[in-house]
């Protein structure tokens, strides 16, 4: 079953890469998609009846062919399933499975094509392998086949952001994408190369189980020396900061929204930049090892959130404000990561996929309405028009901005589904308990106030208010088709119920979510024989009166170490705290409320008062400008530099200076043919071999 | 039986297609012109078949030398020949490309009997290199292949093809000539010029004086550096890697899928066959400075890859920053490094090859290598677009290609071996993907505005045959290496297993002789 979840896609890629030739375009579209479809339906057979204590550690593997194999280094095709794959499974073929379905509406007509061009099976062909890449990440049972997925799913991103290849910019937008993530692969691969270095292997559960030894270990990298796991997990972060565009490395994700609107909804918010967040969390057994570096994983996830919340406040376009959303709650799933509770940072990935994929997949949906405009200042009044749009957005944004009832609690919070995961995230931020983490809850908390403001100045901006800019597109809005349409539905279900239905295993006490990540089963058990001791932990989640051995690093699908309380404390915050992202919500709505309902004519004054700031923000903080003066330039400049003064100068100037004065001689010699230099060589070559032979005529011969 | 010189058919069949030719085939009209074409691409394909019988008679859990032939030959040499898990996988991919480069010159019309028969002659040659077992006979073949190559590029060639041969001669000479003067000396200190008896016997290492300087090493590093002359000019590696660009750029298609294939591993296979195994002292007394030659060269060649207006320039250089990966993976000297030096040139072979081939594509229709030429051919060459993205992904190392393998093979054993060099060797996979994927863009994709450019035509079933077989390759060899690890597996252990003692050996005699003194 989950070898035939993992090649469906596969299968339909290349049936639309090749096959539609000769089956037609819309069989082949349709094969892919009723393959994706059968890929979903079994990953959600496989999340709903996957019982983790079924196997060892909570894991078990399927064989698919070897792979590289060199001396000690031994890797395989296989499929790794735990919890956390079986996680990624429904959220890569749900998403892609509606995607897929979307695009039959989506890309119908698409006037960056010319009549009768055939761009439809590319395009499929192009999402379905960018799936069955996504699942080899997940499924990988060692890093170098995740590097394969992460790679794969690079090129499909570049592919898919390059797919209107008559535009100049999206083009730019492809290259910058696939570059700026090699950045982060390099910090992978070398994190790969040092594992390998220190645990001779790099299948997982070898690595987790070697991972309290190297906690122990140094490391002699460069110039110093390092506790080899804070280095190992350093390096891997750093290709987590580039696929997940976090700080730094974030600058391809606003340009990637070059590529068609659904493309965006897959790649760029609901799984591909999640890889990293999913490797954070897969190496989990080693991150809880590694102080330095998961500290450092929650600052850059802080800053990210606020950095790309401040970034979303003043951006036009529709596509960038979602962008920089996604690229924010990013940084909120880090700093889960980072204060060691991996399940939460899961669960903010798990709900984020589909309310984002659904504002994506909606703003896609008035695009499309509005003939492929996509600055929201030339939108406005659009409720009435795109009814079915408005909805799905308005449960998005609901969604996205937290909107629930804060401190009832019915077995599970109430509330959309981002309500319940963000709040889970900040609430553990706070009960991180080191300063980084306690300067991480406060960034949240603003970056929540940020995600509600412009979550609603998109709403207010495109669907109230007067209709602006170009008349005729106005009048020939129209709502999308019933492809379009019923993927938001199954979404918007998604981002209402999946906070809630999920809250337990996730976010619950921590029996909860041992038994559901498949974590040391014997504490349990030990528990349960004692009546009263089981009545205690059902009733508290305090878990000091628990024995028993501690879990293992590699037993089960994430790693808390014992003395990561994290989880427990985080439903122990005071009260404020829980509060304080749902008031942030409020402010964040009523300013918007204000802003754009209201006063309209607010934000273009405040904007003119503030023109630095305005500036600053609405050039993305200067880092393209930056990155451009630091590193394409000086890189540029360097080539051309080696090449003429380097090559051209030193090298040959010295070679053939040397040499000028020599060789002529014997071309001359050599007679004025033309290519005297072959004869001149061939005759140097016949001399030196009849030296050789009369030396060895001389002294003997071989014997 | 036939197998008992099977290796000498194997060689020597494209030499007697060549001798046919020449003496038998006259008139200079078209069907004469057919009839060289077909008689080599005959050739060629029986050689390769031929070769299939030495990979499947091929034990490859036997690391010593098969198929081996020995006979008496003239002056007292010996002709001797054989092939271990190392050399049978490029008599390999040299009998597997041949018939492609025929093919790839199918529409040359200037002296076309000579053409071939320049490349039948090259391919003896070349195999040569790869099957001969004595240090006359690789001399022959090493030298000698060079002689048809320059011809190639010098007749069939472009404008500047004189000064680019001139340039490939200046920097070979000076290797050769030092390489057969340590060829004479080995002679000398071992009495025999059989290569499996000098692979056991330990060249001298005592540290010498020479003029009052202090060698280290002795003998062995004077050799290995007259060795090392000689190859790294053919890798080429940094800094004499200056030849290889101009002679790409003015070689014909077919002649630099060659050069780029085949011809450019001599100089590693070189390496593998002699200076690791034959002067392990002076190999790992000097492992450090190769292994920074080879970081630089990828650093610097990919920086220099990025600016070019060329686009055979521009894959050139690429070709010597991938060969950077091969030297620094030797000079590792550890399983993963080696068996990943192995397999980076084997599958370099096929993916280069197919980036000059695709160059060539458009040059047969444009007659310009400039990249400003260029732009928006996937408008009208959507299959020549999904090739070129293919190879272009290959070249920059993505997971699923052959080109991953060798290079994720050659960086862990670079780490193993020295993390600054790693590190440095790893940025070369941002800057592939800089220049290769620039390049694409500049050629490939925008609209098709120019106007030269409005009727030029997509790849014909020729063009689409001679990609087909290095497409499979590319992809069989990215997703299940182990058809090329399994082979070279075992060879590559014995000869790191021998190297090690001779270094752990040199180790502690240096130890006892240090000690001695301080007695």
């Amino acid at each position: 079953m989950e070898t035939i979840i993992l090649f469906a896609p596969l299968i339909g890629a290349l049936v639309c890469g090749f096959g539609w030739r000769i089956m037609g375009e819309a069989a082949a579209q349709w094969t892919a998609t009723s393959l994706l479809f059968l890929a979903a339906f079994l990953s959600w057979i496989i999340f709903l009846t996957f019982d983790p204590f079924a196997h060892e550690n909570g894991v078990y593997t399927v064989q698919v062919l070897r792979w590289i194999e060199s001396g000690t280094l031994a890797t395989d095709w296989a499929i790794r399933m735990d919890r956390l794959t079986a996680i990624m499974l429904v959220v890569i073929t749900t998403v892609s499975a509606l995607v897929h379905l979307y695009s039959f509406g989506y890309m119908a007509h698409d006037e960056n094509f010319r009549e009768g061009e055939s761009y439809r099976p590319r395009f499929f062909a192009y999402l379905s392998f960018f799936t069955f890449a996504m699942l080899m990440l997940v499924t990988a049972d060692n890093l170098v086949q995740m590097f394969f997925g992460w790679e794969g799913v690079g090129l499909a991103s570049y592919l898919l952001i390059g797919f209107y290849f008559r535009k100049p910019s999206a083009n730019a937008a492809a290259i910058k994408a696939f570059v700026v993530n090699r950045v982060g692969d390099f910090g992978f691969a070398l994190g790969i190369m040092a594992i390998f270095f220190m645990v001779d292997s790099i299948n997982f559960s070898d690595i987790f189980a070697a991972a309290p030894e190297l906690a122990e270990q140094e490391i002699t990298f460069l110039w110093t020396s390092w506790n080899a796991i804070e280095l190992i997990c350093f390096l891997l972060f750093v290709g987590a900061m580039g696929k997940s565009a976090q700080l730094l490395l974030h600058t391809w994700l606003p340009d990637a929204m070059e590529g068609p609107t659904p493309v965006s909804a897959l790649i760029h918010a609901a799984t591909m930049v999640t890889a990293g967040v999913f490797l954070v969390c897969r190496m989990s057994p080693l991150m809880e090892f590694a102080d330095w570096t998961t500290n450092f994983i929650v600052v850059i996830g802080a800053a990210t959130a606020f950095f790309a919340a401040t970034v979303g406040l003043v951006q036009n376009d529709i596509k960038r404000v979602i962008a920089y959303s996604t690229c924010s709650q990013l940084g909120y799933m880090f700093v889960a990561a980072g204060v060691g509770v991996y399940s939460v940072a899961m669960f903010h990935l798990f709900t984020h996929a589909f309310f984002k994929a659904m504002l994506f997949l909606g703003a896609g949906s008035v695009i499309h309405g509005m003939h492929h405009e996509q600055d929201m200042r030339n939108y406005g009044g659009l409720k009435d028009k795109l009814p079915y749009t408005f909805w799905a957005m308005m449960i998005g944004t609901l969604a996205i901005t937290g909107v629930g009832i804060p401190l009832l609690y019915l077995g599970f919070p109430v509330g959309f589904a981002g309500f319940v995961s963000k709040d889970a995230i900040i609430e553990s931020a706070y009960a991180g308990g080191t300063q980084v983490a306690g300067l991480a809850f406060w960034m949240l908390v603003i970056a929540a106030l940020f995600t509600s403001f412009y979550s609603w100045r998109l709403m207010f901006l495109t669907f109230y208010g007067e209709s602006r800019g170009d008349k005729h597109t106005h009048e020939h809005a129209h709502e999308s088709p019933r492809t379009m349409l019923a993927p938001l539905g199954v979404l918007a279900v998604g981002a209402i119920f999946a906070g809630m239905v999920w809250y337990k295993p996730f976010f619950g006490d921590h029996h909860a979510v041992e038994d559901w990540f498949g974590i040391a089963k014997h504490e349990k058990e030990a528990s349960l024989v004692l009546p009263g001791a089981a009545f205690a932990a059902t009733e508290s989640d305090d878990h000091s009166e628990d024995k028993g051995p501690a879990p293992e690093p590699g037993q089960g699908a994430i790693y808390m170490s014992p003395d990561n309380h994290v989880l427990d404390d985080a439903h122990h915050v005071p009260t404020w705290v829980k509060l304080s992202p749902f008031v942030a919500m409020l402010i964040g709505f009523f300013t918007a409320f204000q802003f754009y309902i209201r006063r309209p004519e607010l934000p273009g004054k405040l904007a003119a008062n503030q023109r630095p700031l305005y500036l600053f923000l609405l050039n993305k903080w200067y880092f393209d400008e930056i990155f451009d003066f630091l590193f394409v330039r000086p890189a540029m400049w360097l080539g051309r530099f080696l090449w003429k003064r380097g090559d051209g100068n030193v090298i040959d100037g010295g070679i053939n200076g040397l040499a000028m004065g020599i060789i002529p001689f014997f071309t001359r010699l050599a007679g004025r043919a033309q290519s005297g230099y072959i004869f001149t060589y061939a005759f140097w070559m016949v001399i030196g071999i009849g030296f050789l032979i009369t030396w060895m005529s001389i002294t003997g011969g071989a014997e | 039986m036939v197998l008992d010189n099977l290796l000498s058919i194997v060689t020597f069949i494209p030499l007697i297609a060549a001798a046919i030719m020449a003496l038998l085939l006259r008139g200079e009209d078209e069907a004469a012109q057919k009839n060289a074409k077909w008689l080599a691409l005959a050739a060629t394909s029986a050689t390769f078949l031929a070769s299939l019988f030495v990979l499947t008679g091929f034990d490859a859990s036997n690391p010593d030398f098969q198929f081996v032939e020995e006979r008496e030959w003239i002056l007292g040499l010996t002709y001797k020949m054989g092939v271990d898990g190392i050399s049978v996988l490029f008599v390999m991919l040299t009998t597997f490309l041949m018939p492609i480069v025929i093919l790839a010159c199918w529409d040359v019309t200037h002296r076309i009997k000579e053409y071939m028969i320049a490349f039948l002659v090259l391919e003896t040659l070349m195999l040569g290199v790869f099957t001969a077992l004595d240090l006359v006979l690789f001399y022959l073949f090493f030298e000698g292949g060079l002689i048809p190559m320059f011809l190639i590029i010098g007749i069939w060639g472009g404008k500047e093809r004189i000064y680019a041969s001139f340039k490939f001669f200046l920097y070979t000479f000076l290797g050769s000539v030092l390489m057969l003067v340590a060829m004479i000396a080995m002679y000398v200190d071992a009495g025999t010029t059989d290569i499996p008896s000098l692979l056991n016997h330990t060249f001298a290492h005592d540290t010498l004086s020479i003029a009052g300087v202090q060698i280290i090493g002795g003998l062995q590093t004077l050799l290995w550096i007259a060795f090392f002359a000689s190859f790294a000019v053919k890798m080429p590696m940094w800094p004499v890697h200056t030849w290889l660009p101009d002679a790409h750029v003015q070689a014909p298609t077919a002649g630099s899928v060659v050069l780029a294939a085949i011809l450019l591993k001599m100089g590693g296979y070189g390496f593998l066959r002699f200076s690791l195994p034959m002067f392990p002292v002076a190999s790992d007394l000097l492992a450090d400075f190769v292994l920074w030659l080879s970081a630089i060269a990828i650093v610097y060649t990919s920086l220099v890859a990025l600016m070019q207006e060329d686009m055979k320039k521009l894959i050139a250089y690429s070709s010597v920053a991938h060969m950077g990966f091969v030297t620094a993976g030797i000079f590792a000297a550890n399983q993963q490094g080696v068996d990943g030096a192995i397999f980076q040139m084997i599958s370099h072979g096929f993916i280069s090859g197919a980036l000059f081939l695709s160059v060539g594509v458009i040059y047969d229709r444009m007659h310009t290598r400039e990249i400003d030429a260029y732009g928006g051919l996937v408008n009208r060459m959507p299959a020549y677009a999904a090739v070129f993205m293919l190879f272009t992904m290959a070249n920059v190392g993505l997971p699923g290609t052959s080109g991953f393998v060798g290079e994720f093979l050659t960086l862990i054993g670079m780490f193993q071996a020295n993390t600054w060099v790693a590190a440095v060797a790893a940025t070369g996979v941002i800057l592939s993907a800089a220049y290769a994927l620039w390049l694409y863009r500049r050629v490939v994709m925008g609209d098709l505005i120019k106007e030269s450019l409005k009727s030029i035509t997509d790849m014909t079933t020729r063009e689409r045959a001679i990609f087909a077989p290095l497409i499979v390759m590319t992809i069989l060899l990215g997703v299940y290496p182990s058809l090329v690890t399994d082979i070279i597996g075992p060879s590559v252990e014995a000869l790191l297993g021998d190297y090690q003692t001779a270094v752990a050996d040199f180790a502690a005699d240096t130890m006892v002789a240090s000690n001695e003194g301080g007695n």
